[in-house]
């Protein structure tokens, strides 16, 4: 044995395998911890979508509703606040509605499947504060222009009645509408939008 | 030969016991013109062992559950036997820690302890202020307060605006689609178990590293060139043991004073070391008027709120505040100057530090307050002045006219 020459080559190559299939076994080894601090299936059953009834939500009212955790706000707007949106168009980053915040039925004018309710993630884009809802006209501290809307009192982000981000505030986009649905006049489902069912 | 001495003879058989004594106490030679500022770095244990041993306590009676945990940290309060004392030298111990690491960091600074060749220590201390950052933020959500919840909100939503993976990275980092019971329970795991795990590791590694290559002085002065030829002792070293040991009892004493002093008389020390607003339970539906970080944080905050967005995405603001923390870690390689210590450093160094230090505390004020428009540019300034500092670190050291360094330390 003693005299045997030493097969280098062979040795750095059962070198080279023998990490190989270790480094392999260590990362598979990894993926279970990993995965484990993914949603669990209970957090994520209470992903599922939320039912609300929208028939007690008087003009200019809001309701706070909780769907996967989060405030979602439905606000019954009144006529002057529909007709006040357009104004605001020039004061807007993103106006239009470009950005994707919204299911494809929601990039309109209103932002809302029907005109007068308006359904949002009350969560803001900024940094994860929720805003506060400010529905009156002109108030002393949002100044006279402020015809109702949403302001964040972390950082000072605005939005106005469709829940679109007025520019000069450090949020970046519009407030994200959630998929939802009607499943009749006064019944909205919040986190579904497919059809039938 | 008495019996202690056939004790220890016995066990320096079996283990490295009086030699590990001898290299790392009553034979590490330490230079022996230390000041002042060398003693934050055996404070800053003294903390870490007081925040461990605290936190044991505070375990066996809190409880990581969004129903219960705000009520259990009361309960610790007023119901468990000097509960109130425990979870106040905790809390008081966080600020404390983070008082004396800056304190210890800044010696670094002024004495150029990062140079050569003791990069590996100061990268081993960065990474334990890594870990403390770590260990302080996930610890603060555990107490279920308003503070507690909003403050790891808007940290959590900060990878949210990496690109692409943001948003499955914070779910993952949560747990769940917002901040609930997984993410408390995983940070009550991190902070009580991983990340003390890890920094009992690096400090280790720290002291290690600084006993391989010797302590830094006030003079910058290397004492291993100037041994004496029989013993080969630095000239200018004492032993560690008794002298420093003594030294930092003085030390400790002190820290001790005032820290009780603020365990017993304002252990909210006015709303900076406990926010107001965290004696309120969570609320995930309404957000505090106003949230600012604890006061540690607030100069890297100040930074993120200074960067405005960019097409339409909050990432450079994330990536300020990322590169504010990441670029201490080079410091050793941006430092071009051919002395250590500030002491034989030349004007430009020392307006430069000044204007580093008056950014860093300036930012930690503005990231207390509320943003303004005006504030913003306060902060937009000090964000610049805080990076020139590093960036052009390696062109104004080169140039500065510094004095020569004597052969031996100076007292």
């Amino acid at each position: 044995m003693s005299k045997q020459e030493v097969d280098r080559s062979k040795r750095r190559f059962l070198i080279a395998a023998t990490t190989a299939v270790g480094g392999v076994a260590a990362v598979g080894a990894v993926v279970p911890f990993v995965m484990s601090m993914l949603p669990s299936e209970r957090a994520k059953a209470a992903g599922a979508p939320v039912e609300v009834d929208i028939s007690k939500i008087e003009p200019g009212m809001m309701l706070n509703v909780e769907w996967q955790g989060k405030p979602v706000w439905v606000v019954n707007r009144t006529k002057e606040m529909l007709a006040a949106l357009s104004k605001n168009d020039a004061k807007l980053v993103d106006p239009k509605a470009e950005a994707p915040q919204q299911p494809e039925y929601c990039q309109n004018a209103t932002r809302s499947i029907k005109p007068e309710i308006l359904v949002t993630v009350g969560i803001c884009t900024h940094l994860g504060c929720s805003p506060t809802y400010r529905p009156e006209m002109g108030p002393a501290d949002l100044g006279p222009d402020w015809a109702g809307g949403f302001f964040c009192p972390c950082h000072g982000s605005r939005f106005d009645m469709a829940a679109r981000v007025f520019s000069g505030a450090p949020a970046p986009t519009n407030l994200v509408i959630p998929k939802h649905k009607y499943l009749s006049d006064s019944r909205l489902l919040i986190g579904d939008d497919s059809k039938g069912a | 030969m008495n019996s202690l001495t056939k004790v220890v003879g016995w066990i320096d058989e079996r283990f490295p016991l009086t030699s590990n004594w001898k290299a790392h106490l009553s034979e590490y030679y330490a230079p022996k013109n230390f000041n002042f500022w060398y003693f934050f770095g055996s404070l800053a244990m003294l903390v870490l062992v007081l925040q461990i041993v605290t936190g044991i306590f505070l375990t066996m009676h809190y409880k990581p559950d969004v129903n219960m945990a705000f009520a259990s940290v009361e309960y610790i309060m007023r119901d468990v036997s000097w509960g109130w004392l425990i979870r106040y030298m905790h809390s008081t111990g966080a600020s404390a820690f983070f008082v004396v690491v800056y304190l210890h960091m800044m010696r670094g600074l002024m004495y150029g302890s990062y140079r050569k060749p003791r990069e590996l220590i100061w990268i081993f201390g960065m990474l334990i202020y890594l870990a403390l950052m770590a260990e302080a933020f996930m610890g603060y959500l555990l107490p279920w307060g308003q503070m507690s919840f909003w403050g790891a909100q808007v940290i959590i939503n900060l990878f949210t605006a990496i690109p692409v993976i943001g948003p499955d990275l914070s779910v993952w980092i949560r747990g769940d689609y917002v901040i609930g019971d997984a993410t408390l329970n995983r940070f009550f795991a991190f902070h009580v178990i991983a990340v003390p795990l890890v920094l009992v590791g690096l400090v280790a590694a720290h002291i290690i590293a600084l006993h391989e290559v010797g302590s830094n002085n006030p003079d910058g002065i290397e004492i291993k060139k100037n041994k004496d030829p029989v013993t080969h002792i630095p000239l200018d070293g004492i032993p560690f043991h008794p002298y420093y040991s003594v030294k930092d009892i003085v030390g400790v004493v002190v820290f001790l004073m005032v820290f009780t002093a603020i365990v017993f008389f304002a252990p909210d020390m006015g709303g900076y070391f406990l926010e107001y607003n965290n004696f309120v339970p969570a609320d995930p539906f309404k957000t505090p008027e106003h949230i600012a970080p604890v006061w540690y944080f607030t100069p890297f905050y100040a930074i993120l709120r200074a960067v405005p967005p960019l097409f339409g995405s909050q990432f450079p603001g994330v990536v300020a505040m990322g590169v504010a923390v990441m670029i201490l870690f080079f410091l050793p390689w941006l430092d071009r100057g051919n002395v250590k210590s500030i002491r034989y450093r030349g004007a430009i160094y020392k307006v430069a530090l000044a204007l580093f230090v008056f950014s860093f505390i300036g930012l930690g004020v503005l990231g207390v307050l509320p943003s303004t428009p005006l504030y913003t540019i306060f902060s937009q300034i000090l964000s610049v002045i805080y990076f020139a500092f590093f960036f052009l670190m390696p062109w104004y050291t080169k140039i500065d006219k510094t004095k020569p360094v004597p052969e031996r330390v100076t007292g």
